[in-house]
């Protein structure tokens, strides 16, 4: 069902809702490199990466461990900075932000959901989720009346007042996803979201990310092992060494392959 | 922006109620300890000068014997006579009138009910002498002085044992083997810093004591007035000469006597118990400081403990110096918090204490202000570091710390 769309390289990933082909996409990265250490114990963990991400798309990132992923989805998330070449959100060099003005940049564009919920303990879903709210200096009415509603959209406006550990991993995950999309973001990143979770919990959560994607029009961000989940995304990038192996699209979304 | 920290700092601390009480302990503890011991020193101080100021200024107390801590061994030397009141009375300059003493301890009993109390034996004079208002009745006259009556004014102390609800003026009473009237009743004057209840007294005409407690004339001490207008150097110096040449001291040999000023009691009072409110505040401000490393310390554990957290809070957006600010006023809130209870702690235990030591209430404004300042400042202070260490934290670490 998938389709190849091409060697390693540049690469543009399109789908229907997203704007002509000819405008920026929403996310550019032009010969990223990223390098740790230095001397001897040097290593680089981006070897050069091109890609473009088009508001909308639902991309599922996978690869081996070491392959670069993760540290592409640091750059991604605004939370690392390229050793070199050049990284545009919506046309906008992230690479000359300073620390705080990428801060800024998060709380205004970005989601994050995490492989360990990374809830506040002995918190309630609710202030959970408008922690966000706070940082960007809502009023209390508004910001519990967004976090109830983006409770709601994840089905958990009953359990507002539970503290995670009075949740399921399940319902855990649902309310770091509220907390991410209560800001209604640009950009949700989400790293192994289901890595925590059980088969049935994990295709509710692909479900509700599908959802907020198509409905809500997020672009989603996904790292993932697996397949049966790589199989809910639109676009499939592969990464290896340090590199964009290859990207698939995947015209039926939600399908689980037949064979790979 | 502030507000929004100020709830993050106050719902990180209401989530971790015994971390947080755990935190405040030493500050709780230093506060109340430093502000305790001030208000108990400036009150016992008070007091001590209020007791001495109801003594009577310009008193010489003059007694036989070295005085405090001095003396022992050799024969007890002799208590003075009537003679030597009257000596003083009329050959001293500055002398307003010389009340003689004599006392005896006796068991006063009326209509069944028993009180151990002192009978003090002295002259109309020791109204001039001290400043010791009647509350009602009369003082003796001079016949009743010349003949020894058995009458008496009591204090209120005797009043309470003895006459609870019943006026005692006109009542009679035993004291002792005798039956005495009362003529009157003292004011009240209150715990003594030193000395006792000076309202535990049944003072009667010095003829009488002698006569029918301590069966001689001897005299145990003597209260002498100092005119204003005299210095009471001058007036204690002059009754030492005369004394000395009565007694027969001569040359270099010693006083078998000796003159207190009460003015010096209570000079040397004070600067002790100033000197000492001195030291246990020292004391005290030492625990406040470690209070304040207490919170350092728990600040420090709390920012490794939380290190995910911090993570959280930047990966959603908040900017280093939001979370620095969080920390920040998170150690502030505590300190204050633990000031404030150390105020209330300190206002409980000054009550407490007053009232076992016989101390008047004393709410003293500048030492709870300060003492409520430094815990603040202590807050800033110690919990500057453990915030900026925090705000440094790289989201990518912090939240993949475990």
């Amino acid at each position: 069902m998938a389709v190849v769309s091409g060697g390693a390289g540049r690469a543009v990933a399109s789908n229907p809702a997203a704007p002509p082909a000819d405008a920026a996409p929403l996310i550019r990265l032009r010969d990223v490199i990223k390098t740790y250490g230095s001397g001897a114990t040097q290593f680089q963990a981006l070897k050069g990466v091109d890609l473009d991400i088009d508001g909308g798309d639902f991309v599922a990132v996978m690869g081996p461990s070491g392959s670069g992923k993760s540290t592409t989805m640091n750059i991604l998330g605004c939370l690392d900075v390229p050793s070199g070449g050049e990284f545009l959100f919506r046309g906008f060099p992230v690479q000359t932000l300073d620390r705080d003005q990428r801060a800024l940049l998060r709380r205004k564009y970005l989601g994050f959901v995490f492989q360990g919920f990374n809830l506040l303990s002995r918190t309630s879903a609710l202030e959970n989720v408008e922690l966000p709210l706070l940082y960007r200096g809502d009023e209390k009415k508004a910001r519990r009346d967004l976090s109830m509603a983006a409770l709601e959209k994840v089905g958990l406006d009953r359990w507002w007042d539970h503290t995670p550990a009075e949740l399921s991993g399940g319902q855990q995950q649902r309310v770091a996803i509220a907390r991410a999309i209560v800001t209604q973001p640009d950009v949700l990143l989400a790293d192994e979201p289901t890595g925590n979770l059980d088969s049935e919990r994990s295709v509710e959560i692909m479900e509700l990310l599908t959802d907020l994607n198509r409905t809500s029009n997020i672009t989603v961000l996904m790292v993932t092992h697996e397949p049966d989940m790589a199989a809910f995304a639109r676009t499939v990038v592969h990464f290896k060494d340090g590199l964009v192996e290859r990207i698939e699209r995947n015209h039926r979304p939600g399908v689980v392959p037949e064979n790979d | 922006m502030f507000g929004t920290i100020l709830t993050l700092a106050l719902r990180s601390i209401a989530r971790h109620k015994l971390r947080s009480f755990l935190t405040i302990l030493g500050i709780i503890i230093g506060v109340a300890a430093v502000v305790t011991m001030v208000t108990l020193g400036r009150a016992t101080t008070l007091q001590v000068q209020k007791n001495i100021a109801a003594l009577g200024t310009n008193i010489l107390q003059v007694r036989p014997g070295q005085g405090f801590g001095r003396g022992g061994g050799g024969p007890r030397p002799p208590d003075f006579k009537p003679e030597d009141v009257t000596a003083i009375a009329d050959q001293v300059a500055g002398v307003t009138a010389v009340a003689p003493q004599a006392s005896a301890t006796v068991t006063a009993v009326y209509e069944g009910a028993n009180w151990s109390t002192t009978v003090n034996g002295t002259t109309d004079a020791i109204f001039q002498v001290q400043p010791w208002p009647l509350l009602d009745g009369r003082r003796w006259t001079p016949a009743e002085e010349q003949a020894g009556k058995a009458v008496c004014i009591i204090g209120g102390t005797v009043v309470k044992n003895l006459f609870p609800g019943i006026d005692p003026v006109g009542k009679r009473f035993r004291v002792g083997s005798i039956s005495c009237d009362v003529i009157g009743t003292l004011t009240t004057r209150g715990q003594a810093g030193f000395g006792g209840d000076q309202d535990d007294t049944v003072v009667m005409p010095i003829k009488a004591v002698q006569r029918r407690f301590t069966g001689n004339r001897d005299i145990r001490l003597m209260l002498v007035g100092v005119d204003q207008r005299f210095s009471t150097d001058a007036v204690q110096s002059s009754i030492t000469d005369l004394l000395r040449e009565r007694r027969s001291i001569t040359g270099g040999k010693e006083d078998d006597f000796n003159i207190f000023d009460t003015k010096q009691i209570s000079d040397t009072f004070s600067s002790t118990t100033v000197l000492l409110t001195r030291i246990v505040t020292a004391v005290a401000a030492i625990s406040l400081v470690v209070g304040g490393i207490g919170i350092m310390n728990i600040m420090l554990v709390s920012v490794t403990e939380r290190t995910r957290e911090i993570g959280i809070r930047l990966a959603i957006g908040a900017v280093a110096r939001e979370v620095l600010m969080q920390f920040l006023v998170e150690a502030v809130a505590l300190s204050c918090l633990g000031g404030l209870i150390g105020l209330v702690i300190a206002q409980l235990a000054v009550g407490a204490l007053s009232a076992l030591g016989g101390l008047p209430f004393l709410f003293v404004p500048g030492i709870n202000i300060l003492a409520f300042a430094i815990s603040a400042i202590i807050g800033v202070v110690f919990g500057y570091f453990p915030a900026r260490r925090a705000a440094a934290l790289n989201p990518i670490d912090a939240l993949r710390h475990e």
